[in-house]
């Protein structure tokens, strides 16, 4: 594929957030990649708004007992109710920040609070907390990494995750201070276990109230002396923090893994250093250091389009971007995102996903293949994803499962009936209204994908050539279904 | 002879597609002769998803404390399916008496790990990696069998998942396990025509796309020799119509056809009853107990039972207390069936759980499962165990 500046501009708008969106699409091939970039930045600019689906602080305070390990203390009729509210406000919050994906001009900042979404892996039932750590990340998502280390840190989600709620002098608990440090901050093979004993002990006694605000518990607290990678004195968390910051490898490990999210899988070790150089000098300062990349020509290298795998939310939001369109029932969104492996809130463990080829095996793959045309309905929705008990939490009753299982009948029908999703095709179809016909193939497959595709008579074969939007809707349709169009 | 254009066509593509298959695919056009034949093992994987309660499975019927702190959800003795003068298994499990009485059923007990953790998907996690449980890995252990053995294989369908989404035990670094729920439909859509000519169509290009495009033409043959091959001698057998029912029936048709499949993986569930057990687990090991007696004797029939080990395993067992509201809370160590004609360990391999030396009101494990895996991986399969698990485990005496 020739790369030209349409090319160019998509690959940003690909990287930087999540494609191209349909009322755009006409202006890529003039507008200039300077200006487009500028204008990345501008629209990721502003504060964003706070997503707010908890209805108020008392759902939390019920659903913050829960995660307590209170929960035996409860009536079967309060544990149902927790369980109800919670997983509906874990599918709420899903919902609203997939509309945010689509709909919001600030690509480059959901793109980035994505990315922290995974980086800061929590995994817990209280969509409250769940809440304030979505705020958290979306607000620091280009901001500096330092205030986000330290934000995320304190919040009740990561604390409860990561059980430093039980973290205590008598009785220390290493688990958030051995992931600070593998997954957040250094990477493995940078400390030792003696620093993790020591690290832990420095953050005893933080732990959260049940709004969900930090709280210092000074008669929990190690007081004593510790040696932490070969500081002394009598730390606390956030002098741990600070040690962790002050230390390049923390840079080096955040630009290496923003490296291989924004521009390779395969990473290229001495610009990764440089960058991680930048990106320390200027104290972690993440849209400097996204400026950087982006402003790079090696960035637009034809060996970094088109060659990243998409996440299934990559995936889901990519298309509804391009294609407006309308959910009959915004659960079918969930619904891909279980099959396909990414649930937003339920990461499959602290590591977050591992993303990359990950994502793709023999049934996600041919699952993936066939999203496009699950959604309009061309195809029949045949496929079960796996039960989740973490999900269901345990407490789903065999009435409840019964229940459970009709809805799934009734979405699989649902979908099957035509009635998956209704597309606003005119804004789409504007942009080739002056297309000759004989380019139009050339055009929807320039348009589409990021890498040269299928051939273009075998698109012809499978084409609708009862008039122009036929043909454009149809072919669409089929480059969306082909494994060049998982790449970006 | 006239050819009609459309038969032509056909003909044509279908040609075509078969030279653009790389190499490792087209053996699956050539008569198969080199299969699993009888003498080959095979392994079978139940996984009983949601932490089966063990206590009620293999139930410790001569012990006060199993009663004491069970009041409500404890199994009488003279409930439970009588093995010994000590032990019974759940009243459901009447077939497993009979795997008993035959020398075909092996229990371990106590099998767990160290530092274990009370999260299903965790936990799940924890068995399917076969990692210690403060690592994080992304590739199951049946995944890395496949990497192991089958580098260079003609064939990707050694480890089969009758499920229509992979589980991550199924998933290698470089080789992985086929996930379907019918082999008629593996990728089963109106849109297979128009995918087969698409993964047909590619030359080879950039390394990603070219993996995507593997993965998609070894799906699509795969699908196509899993078909035929679930044809050739497919089992004559009733078995139950549940889930877990069929699903066997389809692992019998293969293993008695020349498919090089050497590990098949099926769930069951959920096992995760934190509310009113009893009618739960009775109603899952009902279909357990149907399903596998189907397929025990199926196999027996065939000739097959020595070939075939089947062993359950669940992502952890419950708590040793009953909750207030009739079940049972997320516990620890768990027990494991084996099935097989080819045990040399038989009946109870090792010593119920010790009711009195318990770990926070938990069951303390006492056998690594990495160790079962490890004995599995060398001594049925014949692989690298170490290989696969990263380390030496100890081998286990039951086969």
């Amino acid at each position: 594929m020739v790369v030209t500046n349409q090319l160019r501009n998509q690959h940003l708008l690909w990287r930087s957030g999540f494609g191209p969106k349909a009322e755009d699409l006409s202006s890529l091939s003039s507008i200039s990649q300077k200006e487009l970039v500028r204008k990345t930045f501008k629209d990721s600019a502003k504060r964003p708004e706070y997503i707010d689906v908890a209805k108020n602080a008392i759902d939390g305070v019920v659903k913050g007992f829960a995660d307590a390990g209170k929960i035996q203390n409860l009536t079967k009729e309060q544990k149902q109710e927790i369980r109800k509210q919670a997983k509906e406000g874990l599918k709420n919050l899903n919902g609203r920040w997939m509309e945010e994906m689509i709909n919001g001009d600030d690509q480059l900042r959901e793109k980035l609070s994505l990315f922290w979404h995974g980086h800061f892996s929590t995994r817990i039932i209280n969509v409250y907390y769940q809440q304030i750590l979505l705020g958290v990340i979306r607000e620091n998502a280009l901001g500096d990494f330092k205030t986000l280390l330290r934000e995320v840190s304190k919040s009740a989600a990561m604390l409860s995750f990561l059980n430093n709620q039980q973290n205590r002098k008598q009785h220390p608990n290493e688990n958030f201070a051995r992931e600070v440090m593998e997954l957040f901050t250094l990477g493995r093979g940078n400390y030792t276990e003696n620093d993790i004993r020591e690290g832990a002990r420095a953050f005893t006694g933080w732990g959260f109230n049940v709004s969900g605000e930090f709280v210092f518990r000074d008669q929990w607290h190690d007081s004593g002396e510790k040696n932490f990678l070969g500081k002394r004195g009598n730390l606390n968390g956030d002098d741990v923090l600070d040690i962790l910051l002050e230390n390049k490898k923390t840079a080096q490990f955040i630009t290496r893994k923003l490296y291989r999210y924004f521009v390779n899988e395969q990473v290229d070790e001495q610009r990764v250093l440089a960058l991680s150089e930048k990106f320390y000098s200027s104290g972690y300062n993440i849209k400097a250091l996204m400026e950087t990349i982006f402003a790079a020509d090696w960035f637009f290298d034809q060996k970094n389009i088109g060659n990243q795998i998409k996440s299934p939310v990559e995936l889901i939001v990519g298309i509804r971007r391009m294609l407006p369109m309308e959910l009959k029932n915004p659960d079918i969104q969930l619904l891909l995102q279980r099959v396909l492996g990414q649930i937003l809130f339920y990461p499959p463990n602290v590591a977050g996903w591992p993303g990359g080829r990950n994502w793709i095996d023999s049934s996600t793959l041919m699952f993936r293949l066939r999203v496009p045309q699950l959604m309009v309905g061309g195809d029949e929705f045949n496929v079960k994803p796996k039960d989740d008990d973490d999900q269901q939490m345990g407490m789903m009753e065999m009435s409840e499962m019964k229940k459970e299982k009709g809805k799934m009948a009734a979405m699989n029908k649902m979908m099957a009936q035509n009635a998956g999703a209704t597309i606003a095709w005119d804004v789409y179809l504007q942009n080739f209204a002056q297309v000759e016909k004989t380019n139009m193939i050339d055009t929807l497959t320039k348009t589409v994908l990021q890498r040269d595709g299928v051939d273009k008579n075998l698109l012809l074969n499978y084409a609708d050539i009862s008039g122009r939007d036929n043909l454009v809707k149809s072919v669409t349709l089929a480059l969306m279904s082909t494994p060049e169009y998982q790449l970006c | 002879m006239l050819i009609k254009r459309k038969e032509f066509l056909q003909i044509g593509s279908l040609a075509t597609a078969s030279m653009m298959l790389p190499k490792f695919l087209k053996a699956f056009e050539a008569p198969v002769v080199n299969g699993v034949p009888p003498g080959n093992k095979v392994v079978v994987v139940i996984q009983l998803s949601g932490g089966n309660d063990g206590l009620n499975t293999v139930i410790p019927v001569r012990n006060d404390i199993y009663y004491r702190e069970r009041p409500r959800l404890g199994i009488a003795k003279d409930a439970a399916v009588k093995l010994n003068d000590e032990t019974g298994l759940h009243p459901a499990l009447t077939a497993f008496r009979s795997f008993y009485d035959d020398g075909n059923l092996g229990i371990l007990n106590s099998v767990g790990y160290p530092n274990p953790d009370r999260s299903h998907f965790r936990s799940m996690d924890i068995w399917h990696t076969a990692s210690a449980s403060s690592d994080y890995i992304n590739t199951g252990w049946i995944g890395r069998y496949l990497d192991a053995q089958c580098s260079g294989c003609d064939k990707p369908t050694q480890a089969l998942e009758v499920d229509d989404v992979l589980s991550l035990a199924l998933k290698g670094e470089k080789s992985e396990g086929l996930a379907f729920r019918d082999p008629r439909r593996l990728y089963g859509t109106s849109q297979e025509k128009f995918f087969k000519d698409v993964s047909a169509g590619h030359h080879p290009e950039e390394e990603t796309v070219d993996y995507l495009y593997k993965t998609m033409a070894e799906t699509i043959s795969s699908a196509d020799y899993i078909f035929k091959q679930s044809r050739l001698h497919p089992s004559s057998a009733t078995y139950p119509s549940t889930q877990i029912g069929q699903n066997l029936k389809t692992v019998a048709s293969l293993i008695f056809s020349d498919i090089n499949t050497r590990v098949y993986y099926l769930s069951i569930g959920s096992f995760d009853t934190h509310v009113n057990q009893q009618p739960q687990q009775d109603r899952l090991f009902k279909e357990l107990n149907d399903g596998l007696q189907a397929f025990v004797q199926d196999l027996k029939s065939n000739g097959r039972m020595d070939d075939a080990l089947i062993f359950t395993f669940s992502e952890f067992g419950r708590r040793v207390s009953q909750n207030a509201s009739g079940g049972t809370d997320h516990g620890t160590a768990n027990n494991m069936f084996l099935i097989s004609g080819g045990l040399k360990q038989k009946g109870l391999i090792n010593p119920l759980p010790d009711l009195s030396d318990l770990s926070d009101g938990d069951l303390k494990y006492n056998v690594d499962f990495k160790s079962v895996y490890a004995t599995v991986l060398n001594k049925w399969l014949g692989a690298n165990d170490e290989l696969v698990l990263g380390k030496k485990f100890g081998y286990l005496d039951f086969v």
